[in-house]
């Protein structure tokens, strides 16, 4: 029995019109949640760090959805695609976390716009307003690039999501215990593909070689990390590379690589800020 | 007779796995009745599951043709949903639609693996364990993609979360 979806449509039809270009109000992902401040949690600094995290995951699912329907092949499509669905669900968790503990955050709009929080976030701040790391604005480089890059990303946030099971929020508690599980399958699928990448050609070879140079000296950006420094060790002995020899990038502001970034991703959005359907 | 508002909610399918109950997948938590009102928490499967929309309209559709007009849909983010929580009928449901269910879902901190996971499955036609990775993502955010090296029949499994 499945009436529900007999029609595309049927599913639709509970108060469906709402802005054009993201999520319907009522489907807020933090709905019936507590989102009150907890005791000794400064708000503003709680937004703050939300949208740090919630930025850096939505840039890099921008980044890696560009990969759609050019990855080298399919199950890579799928696989990168897969990885930017979940990191668009973190930057939705915590962007919308941002704009309830400090709703000073989100971009005034105007009068009647149907834009909720979030999107307000992602689609209406301008790219100095964005808090995310130089490391997941880089432009993909070549699938080699992109592989180093999920992998030195992936596992600093996973070691510190792990970390963060003893945040004093609650919902910063639950998105990280919950992303713990998802970057877990990113970090391996990224460290496989390394050592594959290693033990493969002399042309795969040298482009993961340059592509690990690109991206080394950006890792500590969030601070650095002893947990994650032994694991991205274990994945260059796994594949017989040594770090190179690049030192760190001091987080700086963002790159031109950013704003076109941006332009892309918000143009149509920014056309149309009471769109509705 | 108004049908007890858990009654229909725990009908409701899953968009992407119709073979499942959301009571089947775990993802349904608790429905309650404040007063007229109805209260359905769920928690979703990921982070980014683009089904949970498609999970919210479906629950406040089925229980608003059954004469609850005041549903809400509450989220519950913890504890974090895991394939743990899909219950033994679920698994049979996956398996007789070609799906196989998952194993048991790691506790504890998370071991680095640079080699391909390694699951002992059989293949969902034709029970063969000859059955090789194919990716460890597939059409859905819950599923892996594997391929029998007997029949040659390409499968989903859903990963262990």
């Amino acid at each position: 029995m499945n009436d529900d979806h007999d029609s595309a449509y049927a599913g639709l039809l509970v108060d469906d019109a709402h802005w054009a270009f993201g999520e319907a109000a009522h489907d807020d992902p933090l709905a019936g949640m507590d989102t009150s401040i907890p005791a000794g949690v400064d708000a503003t600094e709680l937004a703050s760090y939300c949208l740090e995290l919630g930025d850096d995951a939505l840039v890099l699912a921008h980044r890696l959805s560009e990969w759609c329907g050019r990855a080298p092949d399919l199950e890579e499509d799928i696989a990168l695609s897969n990885i930017a669905l979940d990191l668009l669900g973190q930057a939705r968790l915590l962007l919308t976390r941002a704009a309830t503990a400090d709703p000073s955050v989100v971009p005034p709009l105007p009068d009647g716009s149907p834009v909720p929080p979030e999107d307000a976030l992602a689609f209406f701040r301008d790219d100095h307003q964005f808090r995310n790391t130089n490391l997941v604005e880089l432009p993909n480089g070549d699938f080699a690039e992109t592989i180093c890059r999920v992998l030195v990303w992936a596992t600093y946030r996973l070691a510190l999501f792990e970390r963060l099971a003893a945040h004093p929020d609650g919902v910063v508690r639950a998105v990280a215990a919950k992303g713990v599980k998802e970057l877990a399958y990113h970090r391996d699928f990224a460290a496989q593909w390394f050592v594959t990448l290693a033990r493969g050609t002399e042309e795969s070879r040298r482009r993961l070689h340059t592509g690990l140079a690109q991206v080394w000296g950006y890792r500590h950006q969030r601070g650095e990390d002893a947990v994650a420094e032994a694991v991205l060790a274990e994945v260059l002995a796994a594949a017989g590379v040594a770090a190179p020899d690049v030192g760190p990038v001091a987080t700086s502001s963002h790159t031109e690589h950013l704003s076109r970034m941006l332009a892309e991703m918000q143009v149509v959005a920014r056309a149309h800020p009471r769109g509705r359907w | 007779m108004v049908r007890a508002a858990a009654e229909v909610a725990a009908e409701v399918v899953d968009p992407e796995l119709p073979m499942l109950t959301l009571a089947d997948l775990g993802v349904l938590r608790s429905v309650e009745t404040e007063g007229d009102a109805v209260v359905v928490t769920i928690t979703p499967t990921y982070s980014g599951c683009p089904a949970t929309a498609a999970m919210r309209d479906d629950l406040v559709h089925r229980l608003r043709r059954e004469g609850y007009d005041d549903v809400r849909v509450a989220i519950a983010l913890h504890p974090a949903w895991t394939t743990d929580w899909i219950t033994e009928g679920g698994r049979r449901a996956l398996a007789a639609a070609g799906i196989s269910p998952p194993g048991p879902a790691r506790t504890g901190p998370v071991p680095l693996t640079v080699t391909p996971v390694r699951r002992q499955l059989t293949c969902t036609r034709c029970a063969s364990s000859d059955v090789e990775l194919t990716s460890e993502f597939g059409p859905t955010a819950c599923t892996a993609l594997y391929r029998c090296r007997s029949c040659g029949e390409p499968f989903e499994h859903v990963k262990e979360i």
